[in-house]
């Protein structure tokens, strides 16, 4: 192997990434939307002090709850109101699993990492059921998915500008409406009072009790907001990117949002990163299939055996956490319940 | 009768909260099945819940084959039970029993099978060998990364799961496909299955799974490994403080759990399954979490718990077939249980329990670390 | 209202907790306007709780509370903050990462329109608040960057942007050096000109006699005796606050050193946060005699005691032992040769809480014989154990119902003993000693004293630490005073004057 092969192949990957960045970032952006909206659930979760280790399994629940949803109503009310009374179902069952998971953590102070394994167990075990009680039987087909936006022709057609609006006006809205709500997210959390108390309940709840802040409510509130949106990540996978569902379909993307949460440093705009690098890392794997490279970088990465790249979301996920966690400081009071003393 | 019912007082007060909370959760599941048969093509049924536990139980005690059922599928939990409850002991939460069980299943079947004609007695102790090391290596990636970089194994470990499904089933395909056959597995482990005991399928494994309880317990409760361990999970800074080494104990103690989760993979392997095809599932990951909580992270607790799930499993068959209720609901079950373990005020209102609280305490050291501070850090 | 009427009164106020305590039994407290009111007494005997009941952070079984004559019910801090109710706690309640600003205005933000925050205007009010009180203060400062008694100021902002008429303070001074303490007294002597009534709770007479106006001593839970400060004095206080005549210093008696047993040599050690807390520390102890360490918490004495035990690995610099070079040796390797350490945190370091005693007590010893057996120590034997815990219990007066219950039901004192218990063998070289008396009752701060002086007189080697510089001074026959990570002073115990120790403490100069 002559010394410049290096090189050169170092050239070809970048020449071979920009040729195919426009297939890429449509497929990035749809990846990352239920890692950014999961990882907006955790943020939310654990700046107010609640570890949400469950965010696996509500995402799973939703899923399937606005599948159901569509499923059923598709035929009587039309695809657009089936689909979207789908979504507001997820949204809804995020929301109720979210305080069922505040009840668990907040009120009775049970361990939160044993309340979210519950939950996705729970997960499995209440979609495996009911999709082979149900959904399976009826043989029926999907439950209609919604319809992406189209760019109107003479706005695609723009030079520069076009494309790229294109790319991202051409996913569905639930991925058009994460960047809304990482923003708010940000903006409310670092500039609102409710951001604030938020924050002073993560950190030192008994600080935040005594004056006169009320630590449960605080708790409540932001951990059923987070799962709502966990909720709307599940939408997204059964209503928005496919149209079906499978049991399990979520693969290990509650916990990679988790990874994009510590990787971000507990930020909103700091874990969308997260999830865009870990969805960049799966949209190589699809791309390389889809469109492979030519010559010799092409011979080297068809020579990867395919599963390092179906791998390497969760490999990198690993990598990423062992070389970030320690170095960001979590909210202090993160997975600790908090108890009021003396009161009788 | 009042002296028989004061020594069995103690057992009583930590084994109570476990039995109600089984009670509890084959209740709400009840209502769950009432509820959901309004949406099935037979309809309505408010007694259907009695008739699927009736054939469960049926299925898992009613005959000589139902109880040599349970035994078998209750063995891999045995150790995969222990596998969580040992890391529990010392604050770590393996759910990457599902991974290291495949990994040890594949390693039992690959060696099995290079091994099918030698004698048993020679093929059957390597190949258990060979899952028990597969699983520890697949323990020891997360241990490691935890003592060292901090990285939460709750995290880690369900990476590894999902990564080991891949890994597995791209190395059946095209590493160790067996000739001959009309889809991709490994080759027959012919005489390197484990002797079966009784009946038409209790194998060795069984007696392998309860002599390991006992090993477990012995060394957590009568060594100074097993006191290292447990320190570690009670209080790191204070084992740091005793001279103890918690960087060392977190990797160790994840790589015994690997090892015993592999073992549950190699004898699942070369007790029942055989052979290793892309799609086999391991429902002993999670189960293996509810039998551990249900145990209290404790060995004899886990033996117990460990039947019981290999019950629900060995009968939920017959409870489909028969009743049609999914078998899912063996899963809905797994998790009210874990509900009112942990939310175990419910269970006790409901039940009048006054015995105090027996608290897994390592817990708070597996969330503790949740942020990631190395448990050493201090001294490197 | 007439000029007479007390703005605050407390009228029989009892509390029984859970586990069986009774912390306050029918206490009478009234405060008068423009009052400091000192509460005094020791560790445990009912002050905080007295106070956390004024609060609102608990409910009294019995007892009424009349602010300005009409009787009120005070449901939570919320509510004690309505009435005009500001409380300074003992273990500050501000949020490290937030600033100051952030930290006054928490609960009271001032916002505007949907909620967000106007952090000008509330920067301007603690400006105009902090001026008043005529000493300034950084709003945009992160808290966790300031000193303990700015950090003070702070919480006593954060009373008056609420409107406090009644102050609290619990044990301000304890984390204080004596000129900080100075000037903590003159903003409180400024806020009851500005007519703000203040309770101050202390365990510290001197300081009591100094700042109240009328001092009331609690014992056990009742209030045994209320004095003006002119009309009494050390004494006197310290026997209502004790039930007895008490010497309130331990007869240290004369040292004999021997040779040098410990040596530090050019110490340079890092925090958790990897800055440099451990600047070049030399020192020694020789046997028979106790060197102390005089230092305001957090200017790395915690951590040259971890590194010269092997918890923390230094980044430079040696340590040697009876001439034995141990920098490279590991926590327990030290323990062979003979040091032991009692830390400063027992639940945290020095105890496992959820096992029982026997457990604790062999906690640094568990793999020798002949608590295990075996290739490498590997099965433990339960009998050496329990007997050994058996003996040392009974030596060191450890007083508990039985060896078989999880060292969490003990006391803090008893707890206490248990660590030293165990650490303090008969055949040691050194000894470090880390906050040895903190949140104890006078009988087992005396017995720990004893015990280390009988250690001392034994031929041992101890090295103390303590934020309690009286506790310093009262013990060591050498005392070494650290300042950012540095030794800046020594003195012999005759030489050692309270001033000049504290001021090198302040500041690390010696002259201010």
């Amino acid at each position: 192997m002559d010394l410049l092969a290096i090189p050169r192949l170092i050239w070809e990957l970048v020449r071979y990434l920009f040729e195919v960045l426009p297939d890429l970032l449509p497929i990035i952006l749809a990846l990352a939307t239920p890692l950014a909206l999961g990882a907006l659930c955790g943020v939310l979760c654990e700046r107010s002090g609640v570890v949400n280790i469950g965010i696996e399994g509500i995402m799973l629940m939703a899923a399937f709850f606005g599948y159901l949803t569509g499923f059923t109503l598709h035929d009587t009310l039309g695809t657009p109101v089936a689909v979207s009374l789908g979504i507001g179902v997820a949204v809804l069952t995020g929301a109720v699993l979210g305080l069922l998971h505040a009840w668990l953590t907040v009120s009775v102070r049970a361990d939160q990492i044993i309340a979210g394994t519950m939950m996705n167990i729970a997960a499995f075990g209440v979609t495996g059921y009911l999709n082979r009680l149900i959904i399976t039987p009826s043989g029926r087909g999907g439950a209609g998915v919604i319809q992406p936006f189209h760019l109107p022709e003479q706005l695609a057609s723009l030079p520069l500008i076009g494309p790229i609006l294109a790319m991202f006006l051409d996913q569905g809205p639930i991925a058009m409406s994460v960047i809304i709500f990482v923003l708010v997210t940000q903006l409310a959390l670092f500039r609102t009072r409710w951001g604030l108390r938020t924050r002073a309940v993560g950190e030192h709840p008994k600080a935040a009790d005594t004056v006169g802040i009320n630590v449960f409510r605080q708790r409540y509130m932001n951990v059923i907001a987070g799962c709502a949106i966990a909720g709307l990540a599940g939408a997204y996978l059964t209503l928005e990117s496919t149209g079906s569902f499978q049991n399990g379909m979520t693969g290990g993307r509650g916990f990679i949002a988790l990874a994009a949460v510590i990787f971000g440093r507990w930020t909103p705009i700091g874990s969308f990163l997260g999830a865009l690098l870990f969805g960049t890392a799966t949209a190589l794997g699809i791309v390389v299939n889809v469109h492979p490279a030519a010559g010799d970088l092409g011979g080297l990465m068809k020579s990867i055996p395919t599963f390092w790249y179906a791998a390497l979301p969760y490999l990198i996920t690993i990598v990423i956490l062992a070389g970030v966690v320690g170095r960001s400081t979590p909210p202090a009071a993160d997975g600790i319940p908090y108890a009021k003393e003396g009161k009788t | 009768m009042r002296r028989v019912r004061a020594t069995l007082a103690p057992t009583w007060a930590v084994a109570s909260i476990p039995v109600y909370s089984i009670v509890l959760a084959f209740a709400v599941a009840a209502i769950v099945v009432i509820v959901s048969s309004a949406f099935t093509e037979t309809g309505f049924d408010p007694l259907l819940p009695l008739k699927a536990y009736g054939s469960l139980f049926a299925g898992a005690f009613g005959s000589g084959n139902g109880i040599a059922n349970t035994l078998v599928a209750a063995a891999p939990l045995m150790f995969g039970g222990l596998a969580v409850g040992l890391g529990l002991k010392a604050g770590l939460f393996n759910i990457g029993v599902a991974g290291q069980f495949l990994v040890g299943a594949f390693a039992a079947a690959v060696t099995g099978s290079s091994l099918a004609n030698a004698p048993t007695i020679v093929g059957a102790p390597l190949a258990i060998l060979a899952g028990a090391a597969a699983g520890a290596a697949y323990g020891f990636i997360p241990g490691y990364l935890k003592a060292r970089t901090g990285a939460h194994e709750v995290v880690t470990t369900i990476m590894l799961n999902n990564a080991a499904v891949l890994l597995l089933t791209w190395a059946v395909n095209d590493l160790v496909r067996a000739p001959g056959f009309s889809f991709p597995r490994t080759g027959d482990i012919g005489q390197s299955a484990l002797p079966i005991l009784a009946g038409r399928n209790l194998h060795l494994g069984i007696a392998f799974a309860v002599s390991s309880i006992f090993v477990i317990r012995w060394v957590l409760d009568r060594t100074t490994l097993g006191f290292e361990i447990r320190t570690v999970g009670a209080n790191p800074n204070a084992a740091r403080y005793a001279g103890m080494r918690p960087v060392f104990i977190t990797a160790l103690t994840m790589t015994l759990s690997g090892l015993l989760a592999g073992l549950a993979g190699a004898i699942q392997m070369l007790g029942v399954i055989g052979f290793y095809a892309p799609g086999i599932t391991a429902s002993v990951g999670f189960d293996s979490i509810a039998v551990a909580l249900l145990g209290r992270s404790d060995p004899i607790g886990i033996l117990f718990a460990a039947v019981l799930f290999g019950a629900f499993r060995a009968g939920a068959p017959l409870m489909q077939i028969e009743t049609s209720v999914p078998i899912e609901v063996i899963d809905i079950i797994q998790a009210l249980v874990i509900l009112f373990l942990a939310a175990d005020l419910v269970v006790r209102r409901v039940f009048r329990v006054r015995a105090p609280k027996v608290e897994i305490t390592e817990m708070a050291t597996v969330t503790g670390s949740w942020g990631g501070t190395p448990p050493a850090s201090a001294a490197r | 209202m007439s000029e007479n009427t007390p703005v605050l009164e407390m009228r029989g106020i009892t509390k029984r907790f859970p586990t069986g305590t009774l912390a306050n039994d029918a206490i009478d407290l009234d405060l008068k306007e423009r009052e400091i009111h000192a509460l005094l007494g020791e560790n445990g005997a009912g002050k905080t709780t007295l106070m956390n009941i004024l609060y609102g952070l608990v409910t009294p079984d019995e007892g009424e509370i009349r602010i300005d004559g009409a009787p009120v019910t005070i449901h939570d801090p919320a509510d004690a903050i309505r009435r005009g109710i500001g409380m300074v706690h003992q273990h500050f309640m501000l949020v490290p990462v937030l600033t100051v600003a952030e930290n006054v205005v928490l609960g009271q933000e001032i916002t505007a329109v949907g909620g967000i925050l106007d952090m000008t205007a509330a920067e301007r009010r603690i400006r105009d608040l902090a001026d008043r009180l005529a000493f300034s203060v950084d709003p945009r400062a992160r808290v966790d960057q300031l000193s303990l008694g700015q950090q003070q100021r702070v919480e006593i902002l954060k009373a008056i942007y609420r409107g406090a008429r009644i102050l609290v303070l619990d044990e301000p001074t304890a984390v204080l050096t004596p000129q900080e303490t100075h000037e903590i007294f003159d903003v409180l002597r400024r806020l009851r000109e500005e007519g703000t009534s203040i309770i101050f709770i202390s365990h510290k007479l001197d300081e009591v006699l100094d700042i109240a106006d009328r001092i009331t001593v609690i014992r056990r839970g009742k209030v045994v005796g209320s004095r003006r400060p002119a009309a009494t004095n050390e004494s006197e206080l310290a026997e209502l606050m004790v039930g007895r005549a008490v010497s309130l210093r331990v007869d240290r008696g004369q040292s004999h050193p021997g040779q040098v047993i410990l040596e530090v040599a050019g110490l340079r050690a890092l925090d958790d946060r990897r800055h440099e807390v451990v600047r070049g520390v030399d020192l020694t102890v020789r046997a028979g005699e106790i060197v102390g360490i005089a230092g305001v918490g957090g200017n790395g004495q915690d951590e040259l005691v971890e590194g010269i035990v092997g918890l923390r690995k230094p980044i430079a610099g040696a340590i040697r032992l009876a001439g034995r070079d141990m920098t490279r040796l590991s926590v327990d390797a030290r323990r062979d040769l003979g040091i032991a350490y009692v830390p400063a945190d027992r639940q945290r370091f020095g105890l496992v809480l959820p096992y029982r005693l026997p457990d604790n007590f062999v906690l640094t010893r568990y793999a020798e014989a002949p608590y295990a057996s075996g290739l490498g120590g590997f099965v433990r034997q339960d009998r050496p154990i329990r007997s050994e815990a058996g003996r040392l219990a009974k030596e060191f007066d450890v007083r508990t119902s039985s060896l078989d219950v999880p060292a969490a039901t003990l006391s803090g004192g008893n707890q206490q003993k248990v660590v030293v218990a165990r650490e303090f063998r008969h055949d040691l070289k050194a000894l470090i000693i880390d906050q040895p008396t903190r949140g104890l009752d006078v009988g087992s701060i005396e017995f720990i004293h004893r015990q280390i002086i009988q250690r001392r007189d034994a031929g041992v080697a101890v090295l103390l630490v303590s934020a309690e510089l009286d506790e310093v001074l009262d013990l060591s026959d050498r005392i070494l005073v650290m300042y950012r990570g540095r030794v800046v002073g020594s003195f012999t115990a005759a030489e050692a004057q309270r001033e000049k120790v504290g001021l090198l403490m302040a500041t690390g100069e010696a002259r201010p």
